[in-house]
């Protein structure tokens, strides 16, 4: 048994019955180690999402997934019985959805919704998940909890709704929290609380987080390692660190640059190429198409990822001959 | 407290009210109401127009019959003497229950139909749809009158047909609903805490259907009403003897002309209880809609 809580080889994800298959993840690994955060980058449709709910087995109907390993904590995720699944979601890995709105149930009070969880997986009775939920309630940061708790999710701002989705995520006491866009719904000033807020539930209670996003300067901030996506695919991975001072993919220099104002201007400029239909399942590496540095190799042979310098990981066939202009040219 | 408040607020929501608790109070205190047994037969004081006493004759007991006034038979009496006004109180009870019951047991058992077909589809769907099919392709009456003649009447017999002729309403509109609340991002969020099929049909998917079904509930249960009413006047449904507002009607029908009062009074009493009911689920589906919600 590996020490990574979580351990994803080859997994992938497709649509439509066998004669209009369309895949839409390919070929994803990676590991999450005990108590870090991971970040998951991509722009919208490049699978972080959807790479997320296949761990939980919540893919929508008609989507096959499909993986090597899949293994949290020794476990294989995808053989599991619907018990152990169950068991699994919400008490071992939690999530917290991207838009709290609709997150919560409009005609159940947020105590009923919390307690809901606590009853399914503790088994509480009714006076102890009440307790329980107060304190949840105080530990996101609500005030007068058990005023709150009598209230509907209308009468909570947007903010304090995602408070109050990141309460229910940490009712079942999970081990590992995928925030998936937590903050994209909401106001640019509440999304700095709800940061830090996990950040500190993370240092409290020991948490492994997932962080997916398209918000790269929020990762720079948070994660330890992050994962970048494209296409279904994964470009490139790295510890934060090494990935925001060099990063070696071109679509990684790209998102980079698009956020840094010291970047060069052909970087820059390539953020702007629009996403043609880009098909995971194609041949060639699904970025050729706006890549800068793209050559005949890049169109028909799909890169496979490399591991560099030990610890980063990065698919692309210009890393190989050198030509590719390096991390501090 | 917000609810009930914003009921009163309509006059025409409040006029409903007022009549449904009205009828409900007077069927609950019935035994207190009604001046006279609502199926004692007094030969002696038939057809009596309203605001007329009757004769109290105490001939059984030997001796020379002394003739006393009974109390005011305020509606009038019927064609073997029983008291219209008590009759038409202990026929809430009976109406009420009616309506009531059948309300229940459709709503209850078209909701179940419905969220199951709409939550699972696959053959669930396509055999709750052939169901469907099947009751709304048999004219109502004529099934109703079938069933009836075969199980033989009586309060249980006519509650159950009455539903058997609503549930399809409930399915429909329960169905519509859960295709659509299932891909709701709270129910997605239930399935990722860990939540089983039946926790997120009956705690997270019905309860955002009660609404219409609470509509639909206070039509259909005027209308269970007026059916059950129809069904004893056609003398299909309730027995004869029970004090209902149909079988009252039934009576009167070959008196119209002589004695209006035995049929005029129930139908009046028809008329107040499902304008009231209406009324109510009027207020109640302009409060419950979600485009008028706060």
């Amino acid at each position: 048994m590996s020490a990574s809580i979580l351990d994803v080889e080859g997994l992938s994800i497709s649509f439509g019955g066998p004669a209009r298959r369309k895949q839409v993840v390919t070929d994803v690994s990676f590991k999450v180690e005990r108590g870090e955060a991971l970040g998951i980058v991509g722009e919208s449709g490049s699978g972080k999402t959807l790479t997320m709910l296949s761990l939980l087995r919540l893919l929508p109907r008609g989507a096959d997934a499909r993986a090597v390993r899949a293994s949290f904590d020794g476990r294989d995720l995808f053989s599991l019985t619907p018990a152990a699944l169950h068991n699994v979601r919400g008490r071992e890995i939690a999530v917290v959805f991207q838009d709290p709105l609709t997150a919560l149930n409009p005609v159940l009070t947020i105590g009923r919704q919390i307690t809901e969880v606590l009853r399914l997986h503790f088994r509480s009775s009714a006076t102890d998940a009440r307790r329980r939920a107060v304190e949840l309630l105080t530990s996101v940061g609500i005030p007068d909890p058990p005023l709150r708790l009598r209230q509907y999710p209308h009468e909570f701002s947007g903010g304090m709704r995602q408070r109050v989705t990141i309460a229910m995520a940490l009712a079942g006491e999970p081990r590992l929290l995928i925030a998936d866009e937590p903050t994209t719904a909401l106001d640019v000033t509440v999304q700095a609380d709800i940061v830090t807020l996990i950040q500190r539930l993370q240092r409290e209670k020991g948490l492994t987080v997932i962080w997916v996003t398209h918000d790269l300067a929020l990762l720079a901030r948070i994660a330890d390692r992050v994962l970048v996506m494209y296409a279904g695919r994964v470009v490139e991975d790295a510890p934060a660190g090494k990935l925001f001072a060099a990063p070696k993919h071109p679509y990684a220099r790209t998102l980079l640059g698009s956020i840094r104002q010291d970047a060069p201007k052909r970087n820059r400029a390539a953020s702007s190429i629009p996403l043609t239909a880009a098909d995971a399942g194609a041949a060639g590496c699904p970025f050729a198409p706006r890549c800068a540095e793209a050559r005949e190799q890049c169109r028909n042979v799909s890169p496979v990822l490399k591991v560099y310098g030990g610890d980063t990981r990065a698919a692309c066939w210009a890393l190989d001959d050198g030509s590719t202009r390096g991390p501090g040219s | 407290m917000k609810f009930p408040m914003s009921l009163y607020r309509s006059p025409q929501t409040r006029t409903g009210l007022i009549l449904l608790t009205f009828v409900v109070v007077v069927a609950l205190a019935a035994p207190l109401l009604a001046p006279f047994s609502p199926v004692n037969v007094d030969p002696s004081a038939r057809l009596l127009p309203p605001l007329s006493r009757g004769l109290a004759s105490s001939a059984q007991s030997g001796a020379p019959a002394v003739h006393a006034e009974t109390a005011l038979h305020l509606l009038g009496t019927d064609s073997v003497g029983r008291d219209v006004l008590s009759r038409l109180i202990y026929g809430s009870r009976l109406s009420l229950t009616v309506g009531f019951l059948a309300v229940l047991i459709s709503a209850v058992f078209g909701s179940l139909v419905g969220s199951l077909s709409g939550y699972w589809g696959g053959w669930v769907e396509a055999s709750s749809a052939w169901l469907i099919d099947v009751q709304l392709s048999f004219p109502f009456l004529l099934l109703a009158i079938f069933l009836l003649g075969a199980l033989g009447g009586g309060t249980l017999a006519v509650v159950l047909v009455l539903a058997l002729g609503t549930w399809v309403n409930y399915a429909r509109i329960v169905r519509a609903q859960v295709l659509s609340i299932k891909n709701q991002g709270y129910v997605e969020a239930a399935h990722a805490t860990g939540a089983g099929t039946l926790r997120i049909l009956f705690v997270h998917i019905l309860p955002n259907t009660l609404s219409p079904i609470c509509v639909v509930g206070s039509f259909s249960m005027a209308l269970a009403i007026l059916t059950e009413a129809g069904l004893s006047f056609l003398g299909v449904g309730l027995d004869p003897s029970t004090p209902s507002w149909g079988t009252m009607l039934n009576d009167g029908r070959d008196y119209l002309l002589t004695a209006w009062w035995i049929a005029t009074m129930p139908g009046i009493a028809i008329g107040v209880t499902v304008l009231g009911v209406t009324l109510f689920g009027e207020g109640l589906r302009e409060l419950l809609d979600p485009r008028g919600l706060r």
